[in-house]
Order: structure tokens, then C-alpha cells, then sequence
């Protein structure tokens, strides 16, 4: 017989007290593993899309000129006295903090041409690179994998009639067009795209670039970090984070997280009060015999700890079913916020999962604590009067 | 010196004109081994003196003493190690906690005593062995008579082998033939040398004691040596 059995024993006696404290902390604990892991994997299916979305980041000569607009960002200038990248300097950009989150870096270099009739903004890419950048592209044809190809924006090949599979001159270098863009709806669609030194070589731009774009992986990585990060090892150039188009949604997620920690203080404040109020009814209940372990000789600590080590026993309990539970709704509930992305990705944390263990034992101790001394406080002559 | 020491000693409860005056100005000695009745109507204050000797209930005034150390000039835990280690109760509701069986009851005290498992449930049996209900040992209290109850409550009091025994009433609740056994059973305990302090109002079973307190209205109004 120890104080350990003597709870154990009175939590077995009291099972439905034992329930609704369990049920209490169960409900606090579940429900916020719930929310925060609803938050967390929202978070994780925005920064998919994310990465979804393409780059993320520009890199742009630093230049006072009048600029053209690409994709409605605004580019450096690309007037002929404009500043230019060196492409090497890109390498850079390996070597910052973060490059571990680069998943590409894409350069390009810009410059007007004439394509029968027509002048048109001919860009140089790394076409390997543009398949993380611009996820969304789909070519009819193929991507270009030689010099001397090019893929056309499906208004540039409506506009001139050029078609996969034509050769067309450029500035006098004839072209094999291996594939037509369909339509994306942005300036991509009045392009005629070829691989960075092609166009280098056409547009007489040897080792130089227009601009360049990053794909950062932005989970874990704060984009304006990156950003800074970059700027640091390109002073010539001027670093932009493109995230009008992120800002909203990570807003939204950002009010949906305080509401998250709102909703949880609350439910979890509901647990402690349910904890309080059922191990007070739980000491009333009990005043003859604390009076009498009192009266055997037990300290005022001996009854605290009897007290304490029933609603610790609870609440790891609670920590560990309320942790799964959470979890377990979390997946029922994530396919309706994510659109189906997040079902099933919902893993065990070890840390998360030993965090809800703590955070019950801590409240439901708390939220017992008073009982605990109040039950210590009994006045053991009082206790036994009270037959 | 007397082993336990009751000096003007003086109990009230509440204040200003709703004073109650439970013991007023009680003085008397207990030798060690004695066994001792209190004895009086119901509200003489008997049951207020055998808990303030115990250490549960602090007097208003006046001294009570162990061996010349004074019982409430300790702290709570001191006193608390006190009733542990000096005192053994006996109460006449019995109060066995139900959910626990016979042996369980009996190794409540042990719970805060640093002694193996195995020790802790020998020294219950051979507490339970020493009123007749070993055999018994795993049953729950209530499926026993309250006869047995009785004697269960008194193997509790002995488990940790104190000097000292305090029963309140302990035949309050029983007929008399359970009585007289609960009797025999204090008696027996007091020969081995444990000083029993008894509250009744039963004159029969005062009879068993070697001293009889009388208080009235909580005042000691006699005592008496048994031939």
C-alpha cells in the first residue's frame, strides 16, 4: 500500500468523476492537437502551392531607367543602356544561408527581334530550370534541348503562323520551333522562347542576363530572408520577392491561426474548469477520509500528493488518447480545408505528441492544485465530526 | 511524571455569545500502560478531550503533553509524525474506506512509512491475525459484520504498533456480545503494555479499564482506580 494505490484505488472507486475529468482534459487536448495541426498542415499545403506556383523570387538589374513589364512585375530596364546581370554572378546565390531552399534559379535574357513581319520580345531561358519555374507551362511539340530551337507563346505562333515542327530566321540564324505554348494567359504567350545561349548569341548578350528568377522552397525559409540573403551577394542587382499573390492566403491562414490559439485557450479553459470543479466535488466528497488519513498520521503533503497523483494519472490519460484523437480528427477534417490535399499527410510528431503529453499533465495538475490544498487544509477533527 | 499530561486544559468552539465551551479546564495524568476511560453523557466533552490528546484538535487554553513534550507546540507535520508513530485510533463509525479490502485497510497507515511491499502486507496480516480475521484478509468491509468491521478499525490502529491507542466509542455500534469481544480484544492489547484511552458511556465496559475519567458538562468531575 502506497499513496500511489490509495489514488489508484479511489480513481477505480470514483470511475465516473475519473470520466469527467478525463473527458475534460481529453476534449482540451484533442481539440487543440486538432486546430494546430489543421493550422500546421494548411500551412504545409499553402507552401505546396506554392512551390506549385513557381518562382518566387526576382532578380533584376539595379537600373533608373524607364522598365517593360513582365507577368505585371516590374523588370529592370531593358533598354539598351540598361545594366545588365553577368551570368556568372548567379552562381552566387549557391553560397547564400538559405541555399538549400533555392530548388532553381532561372536566367534570362530579353531583347526584341523580328520574326517575319513582326517584332517580338525574345527571351533566352534554361529551359530545365523553367520546368520548376513554370510548372504550368504545357508545350505542344517538345521543350527545346539544342541551340538553335525555340518554343513560341501561342500568340507569337497565331500572330506569325509559325507552327512546331517550322524553322524560322531571327536576326539571321535560322531556328527549328519545336513546340507552341499553350495559351497561359500571361506575357509567356507573345514569347518566343530559346535556350539561354541561343539567345545570348542572337541578341549579341555573351555571359549577360536580363533578369533571373529563384524558385524558393518556402517551407521553413522566409522568403524576405532569402531575399536579403541574395541582395547581399548581387549588390549590382535589385532583389524582389513576388508575394502579392501568397500574402492573401498566408493571411488568412495567419487569422485562422489566432483563431486556432483563441478557440484552444478557451477549450482548454473549459478543461481546467471542468478538472477544478470536479476534484472540489471530489475533496468535499472525501472529507471523512482525509480526516482519517489525517488522523493515521498522513502530512498535509501526503494528501496533496494523493490528490495530485490521481489527476496526474488522468491527465496522462488525456495527453496521450486527447494527442491520437486530435490527430485522428485532424484527418477526417483536413481534405475539407486543403481540397482534398492533406488527406492522409497528417503523421505522427513525437514532438508535438510529447508536447500534448506535458501540456495535460501541467493543466490537469493546475487545474487541481487548489483542490489539492484546500483537501490539506481539512481540519482533521472537523473531518471526522462531520459523521 | 505522568506519560500524557492534561493540563487546564480548556476547549471552546465559536465566538462571542455562541461560545460553546466543550472541556473546561481539565487536568489529569495517564501513566503508561494504563487503561483509561473516559466517561459521560453525550456532550460532556469526551469526545473533544480523546481528540485533543490525539493531536487533532488544538485546545483553546491549557497544556497536553506526551512524555513532558507539549503535543501542540509542534508544527502540523511534527504532530502529524506524532499520531503516526505514537497513536492508533479506533473510532466508533469504524470508518474503513469501502473500496479497499480488509488487508488494504489495515496497511493504510504503512502507506506513508518507508517499508518493502511484502513487509507492509505481513505486518497487516499479522495485525488482522491478532483480532481473528486473517482468514478474511481480502474481503471487502462491507462484506463483513460490523463485529468484524470493529475489529478490522482495531487491527489498523495496531499495524504500526503504537504505544498508544485511542478509541472512541469503539462498541458504540455493536451488540452486546460484539462489544464484549471488542472489549476483551482492548484488554488484551492493554496487557501487552499499549496505553488504551477510551471514550464510552457504558459502565459495563468501563469496567474493563484500570482508571474511569467523569466529565459533565466538561468538567472532570471524577476518577476512579479500579480495584
Amino acid at each position: 500500500m502506497t499513496l500511489k494505490n490509495i489514488a489508484i484505488s479511489n480513481l477505480r472507486r470514483r470511475k465516473a468523476r475519473a470520466l469527467f475529468v478525463l473527458a475534460g482534459l481529453l476534449i482540451g487536448v484533442s481539440t487543440v492537437i486538432g486546430l494546430l495541426s489543421l493550422v500546421q498542415e494548411m500551412k504545409n499545403d499553402i507552401n505546396h502551392k506554392l512551390e506549385m506556383y513557381g518562382a518566387n523570387i526576382l532578380i533584376v538589374p539595379k537600373t533608373e531607367n524607364l522598365s517593360l513589364t513582365y507577368g505585371g512585375l516590374s523588370l529592370g530596364g531593358v533598354s539598351f543602356d540598361m545594366t545588365e546581370i553577368r551570368q556568372d554572378e548567379l552562381d552566387k546565390i549557391k553560397a547564400i544561408k538559405n541555399a538549400a531552399n533555392v530548388a532553381a534559379v532561372g536566367p534570362m535574357v530579353l531583347g526584341p527581334v523580328t520574326l517575319g513581319d513582326h517584332r517580338v520580345l525574345m527571351a533566352g531561358v534554361d529551359f530545365r530550370a523553367a520546368e520548376i519555374l513554370r510548372p504550368w507551362w504545357v508545350v505542344n511539340g517538345k521543350i527545346p534541348v539544342e541551340e538553335n530551337s525555340a518554343v513560341l507563346g501561342a500568340d507569337a505562333s497565331k500572330i506569325s503562323g509559325v507552327k512546331a515542327g517550322d524553322r524560322v530566321k531571327i536576326q539571321g540564324r535560322e531556328l527549328l520551333v519545336t513546340g507552341i505554348l499553350e495559351p497561359t494567359g500571361s506575357q509567356d504567350d507573345g514569347l518566343v522562347f530559346t535556350p539561354l545561349a541561343t539567345a545570348q548569341s542572337i541578341l549579341r548578350k555573351r555571359d549577360r542576363v536580363s533578369m533571373a528568377e529563384v524558385a524558393a522552397l518556402c517551407t521553413g525559409c522566409p522568403i524576405p530572408e532569402m531575399v536579403s540573403q541574395i541582395s547581399e551577394v548581387l549588390p549590382s542587382a535589385n532583389v524582389m520577392a513576388i508575394q502579392q499573390v501568397v500574402k492573401g492566403r498566408m493571411e488568412t491562414i495567419g487569422h485562422f491561426q489566432n483563431f486556432s490559439y483563441g478557440v484552444s485557450a478557451l477549450v482548454l479553459l473549459v478543461g481546467c474548469l471542468m478538472v477544478f470543479v470536479t476534484m472540489m466535488g471530489s475533496v468535499r466528497e472525501r472529507t471523512v477520509e482525509i480526516g482519517i488519513f489525517r488522523a493515521m498520521g498522513f502530512r498535509k503533503s501526503h494528501v496533496i500528493r494523493i490528490v495530485l497523483l490521481e489527476a496526474g494519472m488522468i491527465a496522462a490519460v488525456a495527453g496521450i488518447v486527447g494527442y491520437f484523437a486530435g490527430l485522428g480528427a485532424t484527418r477526417v477534417l483536413l481534405p475539407l480545408f486543403t481540397e482534398g490535399h492533406g488527406h492522409g499527410a497528417v503523421s505522427f510528431d513525437p514532438l508535438m505528441a510529447g508536447s500534448a503529453f506535458l501540456a495535460s499533465i501541467i493543466l490537469g495538475l493546475s487545474a487541481s492544485l487548489y483542490p489539492a490544498l484546500m483537501a490539506s487544509r481539512l481540519d482533521p477533527n472537523e473531518a471526522l465530526r462531520a459523521l | 511524571m505522568d506519560y500524557m499530561n492534561a493540563e487546564n486544559v480548556t476547549k471552546q468552539y465559536g465566538s462571542g455569545e455562541a461560545t460553546v465551551t466543550a472541556v473546561d479546564d481539565v487536568s489529569f495524568g495517564i501513566n503508561k500502560g494504563e487503561f483509561v476511560a473516559i466517561m459521560g453523557e453525550s456532550g460532556s466533552g469526551k469526545s473533544t478531550l480523546l481528540s485533543m490528546l490525539g493531536g487533532l484538535n488544538s485546545p483553546t487554553s491549557g497544556r497536553l503533553s506526551l512524555d513532558g513534550v507539549d503535543i501542540y507546540a509542534r508544527t502540523s507535520d511534527e504532530r502529524a509524525d506524532f499520531r503516526k508513530t505514537s497513536i492508533g485510533f479506533v473510532f466508533q463509525s469504524f470508518h474503513l474506506l469501502p473500496y479497499l479490502t480488509l488487508a488494504e485497510n489495515v496497511m493504510l497507515p504503512l502507506a506513508i512509512v518507508n517499508m518493502g511491499k511484502k513487509e507492509k502486507l505481513s505486518a497487516a496480516i499479522d495485525a488482522l491475525a491478532r483480532v481473528g480475521l486473517q482468514a478474511k484478509a481480502s474481503r471487502l468491509p462491507n462484506q463483513i459484520s460490523g463485529g468484524e468491521q470493529e475489529r478490522v478499525a482495531i487491527a489498523r490502529a495496531i499495524v504500526n504498533r503504537p504505544p498508544i491507542i485511542l478509541a472512541d466509542e469503539p462498541t458504540g455500534n455493536l451488540d452486546t456480545r460484539t462489544g464484549t469481544e471488542v472489549m476483551r480484544l482492548l484488554s488484551a492489547l492493554n496487557h501487552e503494555g499499549i496505553t488504551v484511552i477510551m471514550v464510552t458511556h457504558s459502565n459495563d465496559y468501563a469496567r474493563c479499564a484500570t482508571r474511569l475519567i467523569r466529565l459533565s458538562d466538561g468538567h472532570l468531575v471524577g476518577e476512579e482506580t479500579a480495584n
